[in-house]
């Protein structure tokens, strides 16, 4: 297939168009054109909703209410060619037939879009809430949002059968979250995944910027993947301003990029590691994950790269002195990681924890869109860094790792793989750090244009999108964390597994759940 | 088996000797306690005021930093034409009073003091917390986690991270309470036994954070359940919430490491 799918326009990763190049098509030509892209293999990486009202044409400064058409987007990605596309519709009386039956991939999309503006998709299977928030621009003193938690969900009846609820207050050092399992004896029937406890309001939030809070909004997104989401909504600004970062920027953020994603995977193989009972990766892991986290902060001053990535490039500069103290740190820590990762390959027990648990088949990634380690342990070759390169890796490839068992140990053995690369990556970077400034002085934003920024954080693909009003004035900004994609993935795994395993299978996903609540 | 052996080997002892030795070094760029000198400070200039995304730094007749509010971002020094704004490398941070987080320039930050005796009996060697994650970014989650890693371990002195509110001896808070965690969190308040303390770690369970004014959060914890002990930071470095979990039960005194157990000077 060339060229964008019919109605759909194309924009590359970090670019912004104009809107007025995006056609607002009826919806049976846009709802044809994405099945159609998506049947031939490119995947819906956001899908939203959002107020024609400012952009219309309305005064400079007002705000679309609550009464304003909306219209609808989507973005596809064509990893074969590098590129996205995006097509709109506008959703006359409220009312628009469902994709999610023929692209199941959309169907949490079509949920939010029906929590966040009311809008009913006619024909979704299952129409629960995400967030349990108000729709957007309701005034503050209106209705209470729904009561979270309660919706009507999938259900197993039976004399033998019962309900395990786990959350919000999970029993560890963890964010929240309510897990409900359909039971036989031990084997989980259906998992039920319920979130929104972290629900903060973010998206509306960052309607009206930028202002000084906007790149803190992006750092808090998910703050685990600070430099990761830091780093899509900074691409989104700049394109919306057409400024262009210094070398030395671009290659800084890789490696910031690069050591967020080391300290999480090593962090994860030590909890995986903890979850079967095997104490020594465990353990040393644990500390290594610190010792990448320092890294970040000499880079810094924060251990989750706080103030890293800043609109025009980066905040802090690493002078030669800095460069070999975290070359040194670099080599000492790939030893030790070494060290204590492959004791998990060599272990029976843990090998037959992690073996043939929590199967992701690729069939069923690529039906729901899974993004991230999950999907390349499961097969699939997505990598938005080699994808969708952006920033420096339009210039330094990073190997896709995959693995093909699609269970707890391909999911496992993927980051092992992508640790090696990133560390080889980081080396690189670090000894031919491009010389010259590090930010690049920014420009207001301009008006009624639409951006789109996606980065590869270490759960998987963030897309973050932004639409201006005619002031320049940030009218939409869209929020897709990884997460959002994968937890149905989680709740797929969980089938005929056994209940003991849930640690085991959550750990080896890792998703984020403020990343999924904003 | 061998091979388990020879890496605990090589992985080698990493408990730290902190607070009976000094604590580990931080990176030189750590952002410490905010001061701010008024001295340098051009006529009627409000340029960090204004800078900080959560309104932390109060100018009047003195200036003041709010640690509740402070996300510890550069946002205030860059702004800030005459360098009037630094960061220290002090990590000590933690207080008892939510007002004592208000520092004016030259002042002292009044650092937590310990329990009182009754409780510091009940606690002192033995902490258990439940942790409630309230609507954070899992910043924080992520840098408590690390200390129960082995070069910090926190079950050294006696504090645990339990798995029941009701095996609790209270409630340690991230998050700026969202509208979606109140009930829950008031549920697991409930459930603990008297006597019970709470502890708030990072800007947002102590101000709301970045979420300061969303209807969505309750811009704290203190909004829902008493607050004994505030741990400042975006999120607190782990040696900032050691140090303020040690001074709040007597194992630090001013600079000195105690004994636990001890009452008294």
């Amino acid at each position: 297939m060339t060229g964008s799918p019919a109605a759909f326009t194309r924009v590359l990763n970090g670019r912004s168009i104009d809107v007025a190049s995006i056609p607002a098509v009826p919806h049976a030509p846009f709802a044809d054109a994405l099945l159609a892209a998506v049947a031939d293999g490119q995947r819906v990486a956001s899908c939203f909703g959002a107020r024609a009202g400012t952009r219309a044409g309305a005064s400079a400064g007002a705000r679309a209410g609550a009464d304003d058409p909306v219209e609808l987007f989507a973005v596809l990605a064509d990893d074969a060619r590098s590129e996205l596309h995006v097509g709109r519709t506008r959703v006359e009386s409220g009312v628009f037939p469902s994709l999610t039956p023929r692209c199941p991939q959309v169907h949490l999309f079509e949920r939010e879009i029906h929590e966040q503006f009311g809008l009913l998709p006619e024909g979704h299977p299952w129409l629960k809430p995400v967030r349990f928030q108000r729709p957007f621009g309701r005034p503050r003193g209106d209705a209470a949002p729904p009561e979270i938690g309660v919706a009507d969900f999938y259900r197993v009846e039976g004399e033998e059968v019962h309900e395990v609820a786990v959350g919000p207050v999970h029993a560890g050092v963890i964010e929240p979250g309510h897990f409900r399992f359909q039971c036989h004896g031990e084997q989980v029937l259906h998992l039920e995944i319920s979130l929104g406890y972290q629900h903060r309001g973010v998206e509306r939030a960052l309607a009206g910027g930028p202002d000084k809070r906007t790149v803190h909004y992006a750092e808090t997104l998910a703050g685990d993947a600070t430099v990761s989401h830091a780093t899509a909504c900074c691409q989104v600004l700049e394109a919306l301003a057409r400024v262009q970062k210094p070398a030395r920027a671009q290659s800084l953020r890789g490696v910031a990029l690069e050591l967020e994603r080391l300290a999480n995977h090593v962090g994860d193989l030590g909890a995986l590691a903890n979850d079967v009972g095997f104490l020594p990766t465990a353990a040393y892991c644990g500390r290594i994950r610190g010792a990448f986290l320092n890294m970040t902060a000499s880079l810094c001053g924060s251990r989750f790269g706080r103030g890293l990535v800043r609109p025009g490039g980066v905040g802090f500069d690493a002078e030669p002195a800095r460069v070999a103290e975290l070359l040194a740190s670099l080599d000492a820590e790939e030893k030790d990681t070494a060290n204590a990762v492959n004791l998990l390959w060599e272990a029976s027990s843990v090998m037959a924890r992690f073996e043939g648990t929590g199967t992701l088949p690729a069939s069923v990634c690529r039906e729901l869109g899974i993004v991230g380690p999950v999907a390349r342990a499961s097969g699939l070759d997505r990598d938005a860094r080699h994808d969708q390169p952006c920033g420096i890796f339009r210039f330094a490839h990073v190997p896709v790792a995959t693995c093909d068992s699609g269970d707890v140990f391909a999911r496992a053995y993927v980051r092992w793989l992508e640790i090696q690369r990133s560390i080889t990556f980081v080396r690189e970077q670090l000894r031919a750090l491009p010389q010259g400034p590090i930010r690049s002085a920014m420009r207001p934003l301009e008006g009624n244009r639409l951006a789109v920024a996606v980065v590869e954080s270490w759960r998987g693909e963030v897309c973050h999108v932004a639409i201006t009003d005619p002031t320049g004035r940030i009218d939409r900004y869209k929020v897709c964390d990884p997460s959002f994609h994968n937890w149905a993935g989680l709740a797929y795994a969980l089938r005929n597994q056994e209940i003991s395993d849930f640690p085991l299978c959550n750990k080896s996903f890792n998703l984020s759940y403020c990343g999924h609540d904003l | 088996m061998f091979d388990i052996l020879r890496a605990r080997w090589q992985q080698g002892h990493r408990t730290m000797p902190f607070p009976k030795g000094a604590p580990p070094a931080m990176p030189d760029r750590f952002r410490g306690r905010p001061t701010i000198d008024r001295g340098k400070c051009p006529d009627g200039c409000r340029a960090c005021a204004d800078a900080c995304p959560t309104d932390a730094i109060r100018l009047g007749e003195t200036a003041a930093i709010d640690l509740g509010r402070c996300l510890f971002c550069t946002d205030c020094v860059e702004a800030c034409p005459e360098g009037a704004l630094t960061y220290s490398g002090d990590y000590r941070l933690a207080a008892r009073g939510r007002e004592d987080l208000v520092v004016a320039e030259g002042a002292e930050l009044p650092l937590a003091r310990a329990l009182d005796d009754k409780l510091r009996r009940l606690f002192g060697r033995s902490l258990k917390l439940r942790q409630v994650s309230a609507g954070g970014c899992n910043g924080c989650e992520s840098d408590l986690n690390v200390l129960n890693t082995v070069g910090w371990d926190l079950g050294r002195f006696g504090v645990q991270f339990v798995a029941s509110p009701r095996h609790a001896d209270g409630l340690l808070i991230t998050g700026p309470v969202t509208r979606n965690m109140q009930l829950a969190l008031r549920k697991t308040w409930d459930a603990v036994p008297e006597p019970k303390i709470v502890i708030a770690v990072g800007a947002c369970a102590i101000s709301g954070g970045p979420y300061i004014g969303h209807e969505e959060a309750s811009d704290g914890a203190a909004a829902a359940v008493p607050v004994d002990l505030f741990i400042p930071g975006c999120p607190p470095h782990p040696l900032t919430v050691l140090d303020g979990l040690l001074r709040l039960l007597g194992r630090i005194e001013g600079d000195h490491a105690r004994r636990p157990g001890r009452a008294g000077p």
